[in-house]
């Protein structure tokens, strides 16, 4: 599959023929090859992992504390659903412009990612909340289940789709958010940074490798999310009674 | 438990008009009568799941209680056994499990059992939390006559001296299990 598409990426580097338009994929390999071995290759592509990683993580939490707090108050769904409504249409690039006035470049990623992230959990996990079989809740409540069981046996395995899928689509959008204000406020040691300085210098294998470390990044990042996701459901839901759940993750 | 001048409707739909009942204690009182008469509205009432929008509700209070449901209402990410387990911690699960014939199927989970086996899983769950009430709706069906015949004798066995409410259609169950008949004709 992956050879295919380098055929195709070759084909069309023959075609267009102008190495400023598209890069070959051996000159981006080359170039790549000598980025690899510096320090400072490891050191940006991690700091821009951990900026995006951070943003991300607080935008769960903090997605799956508002959606359990906005299903059980109707006040303050009415009051923080206007914030999260315009959280979800407003353009990145005007958050980041306005970050920039705010905060430090190097925390404008991670609050870019978090703001993109945010909406998108709040809404499955209210979306999973409400969609919760009642018929499930009212057995919980006669055979006396508790909060804890009730979250447990029947909230959990029923959020559970809704929230990877938070969590699958977010993570995408985390890295495009986060990588656009990178380029946008250029802090020191950033993928988003060398992306601009490609641009800058008309360095167009550069800029293909630096997008290419993004995808492997973003690539890994979701394995791991997805592993460490099933890892907490089974620990939540217990025993090895998750096999029907886990399936949908 | 008992129901005095209880009106309840939904969605501007009278289901239950005027109606006054007792369920004596310690005794297996059935509601008889055809569907859509507002049997399943009486058991929620009782069980606390409904308020009447007028009359009063004596219903089963601060008493632990087996409901068997309409649906099966088990959790699909739990086998049989969890299924009981969870519901009915401290009870032998593979024994009730045993005594509704589902044994051999203690490790499925509902996807994987057919609509009687669900049921009797169902009512393994409500003879297992042996509440100090029963309310049964329609709990044999889906159930072969061979099979409901035999659940219905471990049912019966189960409610000795309990006060249980069974909402049924079926002479048989009625005649077999209930010491009291309310009929909603």
């Amino acid at each position: 599959m992956a050879a295919f598409w380098i055929a195709v990426w070759e084909g069309l580097y023959y075609l267009v023929n102008q190495e400023i338009l598209i890069a070959s994929p051996q000159a981006v390999l080359a170039r790549g090859a000598q980025l690899i071995v510096t320090s400072e290759f490891w050191l940006t592509a991690g700091l821009s992992l951990c900026r995006i990683l951070i943003g991300y993580l607080i935008a769960v939490a903090a997605g799956v504390l508002i959606a359990v707090a906005t299903s059980a108050s109707k006040i303050l769904y009415s009051l923080l659903y206007p914030i999260i409504s315009i959280l979800r249409v407003t353009p990145v690039a005007s958050f980041i412009i306005l970050a920039l006035v705010w905060i430090s470049a190097g925390a404008v990623p991670s609050l870019m990612a978090g703001i993109i992230v945010l909406p998108i959990v709040w809404a499955n996990v209210s979306e999973g909340i409400a969609g919760t079989d009642v018929q499930l809740l009212e057995m919980a409540r006669t055979y006396r289940f508790g909060r804890l069981k009730t979250f447990r046996r029947i909230y959990v395995p029923s959020v559970a789709p809704y929230f990877t899928t938070a969590c699958m689509t977010g993570l995408g959008m985390a890295w495009k958010a986060g990588i656009a204000a990178e380029v946008l406020s250029v802090p020191k040691l950033a993928i988003g940074t060398n992306i601009y300085d490609a641009k800058r210098y008309i360095e167009t294998a550069d800029l293909f490798f630096w997008t290419l470390v993004v995808i492997i990044l973003s690539m890994i990042l979701e394995k791991l999310v997805r592993l460490a996701m099933r890892a907490v459901m089974r620990r939540v839901i217990g025993g090895g009674e998750l096999r029907g759940a886990e399936t949908r993750i | 438990m008992e129901l005095k001048h209880v009106y309840k409707a939904f969605d501007g739909r009278a289901v239950l008009r005027d109606v006054s009942m007792t369920f004596p204690e310690g005794k297996v009182s059935c509601l008889f009568g055809p569907s859509g008469r507002g049997k399943t509205t009486i058991l929620r009432l009782l069980a606390g799941l409904e308020q009447a929008d007028g009359g009063t509700v004596d219903g089963v209070g601060d008493r632990r209680v087996s409901v068997i449901f309409q649906e099966d209402r088990l959790l699909p990410f739990c086998t049989a056994q969890m299924n009981i387990a969870v519901a009915a911690p401290g009870s032998d699960a593979r024994l009730w499990l045993e005594k509704v014939e589902l044994a051999d199927d203690a490790g499925k989970f509902p996807a994987q059992l057919s609509g009687g086996m669900c049921r009797r899983v169902a009512l393994a769950r409500a003879l297992a939390y042996d509440g100090a009430v029963f309310l049964m709706d329609e709990p044999f069906q889906g159930l072969d006559r061979e099979m409901k015949l035999r659940m219905m004798a471990l049912v019966r066995t189960a409610l000795a001296g309990k006060t249980a409410v069974l909402v049924t259609h079926d002479p048989e169950e009625r005649d077999f299990l209930a010491d009291t008949v309310l009929s909603l004709e």
